[in-house]
């Protein structure tokens, strides 16, 4: 009846250790510098906003009448076809899975986004975190002075902390390749020192009689986190300057593309999860021509991230996630347009130590059938990921209002798990 | 590229349009109705203000909490513009307010603030928020701007708030003519009105219940069945756009895609509850909005008391806003019965709501208590209301304190055209940078590191911090005789208050030795401390 988050939850976690003392963990050079599977792990997830078409992505029935005009093309694991509009991915296909039998129950925008980003439905009695978010909470901090989780691009229905808190909400750069904003103080030392101490001063005095609320409101920990972030040489994860043109161009020159590869130089700075957004596919009139504009932005710069994490020996660290909020009917209306599906949908998932090659579940290629073979919960793609991540998914939390919560409900899907 | 066919009919459109207009303008005269007079001293509101008070006083001593001691009067007095104007006082207005000698101050201010333009320009905005959301729509049918305005001249009226509400549900004509239908616009997408939103939004703005997940499933946890949302939807079905604007057309009847035998079925409007509450006459969006405004209806008024309770304390009294457990029976010993029962009563007037909850005890708290210093007790202080709740200020109060505090005088509708104009554009990008907190405005957040940086980096503060010869820093330095005046005056700009010994110890410094005239710089830094401090930027 009273509920409030972040009160509760940071008077049960007075001791976060917010206050003047904020410090950050000498810089770990190693971070950046380590390879292969001993690499701490990272989550890049490529979300596609508005619930992409599983048809004409990665589950084409094409020559069927719920195919449409989408045809289909082979890929690199052998007997299956993904849509035409992915020549690139097609030749990457081998090194991550598919799932084409994801199940969930909400299909409105914002109810499916919360069920998709953090595994659980919506609940009036807490939020969960996003799925970087726990990322962020769980995994070691590599000691970066940049934000540890990074969001790249628009989207209407931002991923939260949650009940962790809002420092762990992502950092947003709204146009993936240009810098931050707001980064340099603009006046001396000397008087940015003196601005400082009189803030120290002002801050101070308000404290007292509201310590507990004060340290609640993260203001000296964002103040302070920002000052180091502003005088950081890492800042140059987010600039494109330092990759050749021809890298940049074979991802895309749209903000996008830019994203993907923004995307691979925070994980290679030892940024722990980073999303990026692709809007418009919500096409509930004329699919066909939405998907195919949009796909063809997809398809290089997916493909060429895959292929960089590769070769930079950074995909066996980087677990990759492509999806969006649900899927889309297998029945065609009249404007031309596939509604709202949750049932049966798909998503590329691979890397991080995941089995690769592997394609779990099938859809009725007549649409009769709602229910997929093979369904897969969404609470199980979640534990897997968690799992390969090396979060224990089954970790409880408490929540503000003192309700043990679980990481995660679900259980790692066996066939997408190594050893 | 061949031409659309619809090309040669564009000139027959428009004629048709204004021919519209035209008829439209002829069909509604003048508003009809006049607003609601009836003056309201504080008097009036003693009895109502001293039995909620008495509420919380039993609910601190149940829970055995002492509630916090009263806040300085000038912190309450911030408190209120920033909730009633969206943003601090101006150095003026303290100035007058302290030279007010005369019993019941507060009171009398908030009948002031209230009375002033400011309230119903920036409480509009914050109420139409709940009514057509934070997305732009569709420009050519939906009006943010009439509707804000329309509704803003409602309040300075102070019209009944169930007459507003009537109008906004079942208002025809243009959106630009009539802009109450704005409401109905702007679920417009593609021409077609979504009626799903439409049930939606009346029904967690006006009754505090979401039922929207019932539009695909039962409600999780509360009664509402599928059935009902269909019926509510239903109610919206004759609503069409049309040349003259929104039109009720009795021809149509509403129909879903039954999602088990995947035909169309036809739905009749309905209400969820109650149904003997719906009049006879009158087209089915005026039935629907006399059922939402029934006296009898009590989830309209404790929805408005609890959505009111949380624009003034910035977190409601039920949380969410929009999804309150609803109670069978009134009981006087529940608040929003006790505050709903009074709003009723006296005509559903908002201004009335507004000066009882921000006359009682518990508004006037202080926002310090050694709950807060312990730990012992927080979360019963916080439950129980024992402590004003510190909440972060929203982006257009922050750009909107900064201005005021930039400058020494009123910003109003008589300040200088440039320093409105100015206002306008620096509120809407200093929003989009700060980061707006869309329909959920009313959820508890701390700051982020990307508005720390605006508020230390950005341009915004900049503009604010340094001075000139035109701005608050600039007037201060040239103007303020001698160190102590000239921090004071700083601390009352910025932060409503006075520095106490150990601050003016640590800013004084900064000033000392240097020429009055000369100080420019030193006034903009200690400007840029006071912007940045948790103080500044959080309601307490």
């Amino acid at each position: 009846m009273f509920h409030t988050p972040l009160t509760r939850r940071s008077v049960l976690q007075a001791a976060a250790g917010l206050g003047l003392s904020f410090a950050i963990p000498p810089l770990d050079l190693k971070a950046a510098d380590d390879r292969g599977p001993q690499r701490k792990k990272s989550l890049i997830t490529i979300w596609l906003s508005g619930g992409p078409s599983q048809l004409e992505t990665w589950d084409p029935h094409p020559g069927t009448k719920i195919g449409g005009p989408t045809t289909a093309i082979d890929t690199t694991i052998p007997g299956v076809q993904i849509a035409s509009h992915f020549p690139q991915t097609a030749a990457q296909l081998q090194h991550v899975s598919l799932i084409r039998s994801l199940v969930s129950k909400e299909g409105d925008h914002e109810r499916g986004v919360y069920m998709l980003k953090t595994g659980y439905r919506p609940d009036v009695t807490t939020v969960h975190p996003a799925l970087g978010s726990i990322a962020m909470h769980e995994l070691p901090d590599a000691g970066i002075e940049i934000p540890k989780f990074i969001a790249l691009g628009q989207q209407p229905f931002s991923s939260r902390g949650g009940y962790l808190g809002e420092q762990f909400d992502p950092y947003h750069i709204y146009e993936p390749g240009r810098n931050a904003q707001n980064l340099e103080a603009g006046v001396p030392a000397e008087r940015q020192q003196r601005r400082l101490k009189q803030l120290e001063a002002v801050s101070q005095s308000f404290t007292r009689g509201r310590k507990l609320r004060v340290e609640q409101t993260l203001h000296q920990h964002t103040v302070e986190a920002a000052l180091k972030m502003m005088s950081s040489d890492q800042l140059k994860a987010f600039q494109l300057e330092h990759e050749t043109a021809t890298v940049k161009a074979a991802y895309g020159d749209n903000s996008f593309a830019r994203g993907c590869l923004v995307a691979r130089r925070l994980v290679e700075q030892g940024v722990r999860a980073v999303e990026v957004s692709l809007e418009g596919f919500d096409a509930h009139a004329d699919n066909f021509t939405a998907h195919e504009i949009r796909c063809k932005i997809l398809d290089p710069a997916l493909a060429m991230l895959i292929q960089e994490l590769r070769e930079r020996d950074l995909l066996q660290s980087t677990v990759v996630l492509v999806i969006g909020e649900f899927g889309r009917t297998p029945n065609i209306n009249p404007l031309d347009g596939r509604d709202h599906w949750p049932t049966g949908f798909s998503c590329l998932l691979g890397g991080g130590g995941l089995q690769s090659g592997v394609v779990i579940g099938e859809t009725d290629p007549t649409g009769e059938k709602k229910t997929p073979t093979d369904p897969i919960e969404v609470k199980d793609l979640f534990a897997t990921i968690l799992h390969t991540l090396g979060v224990d998914y089954t970790r409880e939390l408490l929540t503000p209002i003192g309700r043990p919560m679980k990481l995660s409900e679900g259980h790692p899907i066996a066939r997408l798990i190594n050893g | 590229m061949s031409k659309p066919w619809w090309t040669p009919f564009l000139p027959l459109t428009i004629v048709a349009g204004v021919l519209g207009l035209v008829a439209v303008a002829a069909r509604n005269p003048i508003r009809r109705e006049l607003p609601d007079q009836a003056a309201v001293s504080p008097d009036d509101q003693t009895g109502i203000v001293l039995a909620a008070d008495r509420l919380l006083s039993q609910l601190w001593h149940q829970a055995g909490v002492e509630p916090a001691v009263p806040a300085d009067e000038l912190a309450v007095l911030r408190r209120l513009s920033l909730a009633l104007h969206g943003s601090i006082p101006s150095l003026e207005e303290m100035r007058l307010f302290e030279a007010d000698s005369g019993p019941n101050r507060l009171e009398r201010w908030t009948e002031r603030l209230l009375a002033d333009r400011r309230f119903a320009d920036y409480f509009s905005v914050r109420l139409s928020r709940v009514y057509v959301g934070a997305d732009d729509g569709q420009f050519i049918l939906f009006r943010r701007d009439r509707f804000n305005n329309w509704l803003a001249d409602q309040l300075q009226e102070n019209r009944p708030y169930d007459q507003i509400v009537r109008d906004i549900l079942s208002e025809q004509g243009l959106w630009t003519g009539m802009p109450a239908t704005n409401f109905i616009t702007a679920a417009a997408a593609d021409g077609i009105l979504d009626r799903n939103e439409l049930a939606g939004r009346t029904v967690r703005a006006f009754l505090g219940q979401r039922i929207d997940c019932a539009q695909c499933h039962n409600h999780p946890f509360a009664e509402w069945k599928q059935s009902q949302f269909e019926g509510l939807a239903a109610c919206f079905a004759q609503a069409q756009v049309s040349a003259v604007g929104i039109e009720d057309n009795p021809e149509l009847t509403y129909e879903v895609d039954d999602t088990m035998t995947l035909e169309k079925r036809k739905v009749d409007p309905a209400v969820p509850f109650h149904a003997e509450w719906l009049p006879a006459e009158g087209t089915q969006r005026q039935r629907l909005a006399a059922w939402v405004t029934h006296p009898e209806n009590r989830r309209f008024e404790r929805a408005t008391v609890n959505r009111v309770w949380g624009l003034l304390y910035s977190k409601p009294w039920i949380e969410p806003v929009d999804d309150m457990p609803y109670l069978e029976t009134y009981s006087e010993n529940d608040l929003l019965d006790l505050l709903g029962g009074d709003f009723r009563e006296h005509g559903y007037d908002l201004k009335r709501l507004i000066g009882v909850i921000t006359a009682m005890q518990a508004y006037r708290l202080s926002s310090a208590h050694p709950a807060w210093e312990s730990g012992e007790q927080a979360e019963v202080v916080e439950k129980t209301w024992a402590a004003f709740p510190m909440s972060r200020l929203r982006p257009e109060q922050v750009i909107g304190s900064m201005i005021q505090a930039a400058t020494l005088k009123t910003a109003d509708r008589n300040s200088h055209l440039f320093l409105r104009t100015l206002r306008l554009l620096r509120e809407i990008d200093f929003v989009k940078e700060y980061g707006d907190l869309g329909d959920n405005e009313l959820t508890d957040r701390a700051g982020t590191i990307p508005q720390a940086l605006l508020r230390m980096n950005g341009r915004f503060s900049r503009e604010m911090s340094e001075a000139n010869l035109a701005n608050a820093s600039g007037r201060i330095s040239a103007m303020a005789p001698g160190t102590e005046r000239c921090v004071e005056l700083c601390f009352l700009v910025c932060l409503s208050r006075r520095p106490t010994a150990e601050e003016f110890a640590a800013f004084a410094p900064s000033l000392e030795g240097i020429p009055d005239n000369d100080r420019g710089t030193a006034v903009g830094d200690i400007f840029w401390s006071l912007f940045n401090s948790p103080e500044f930027s959080w309601n307490h």
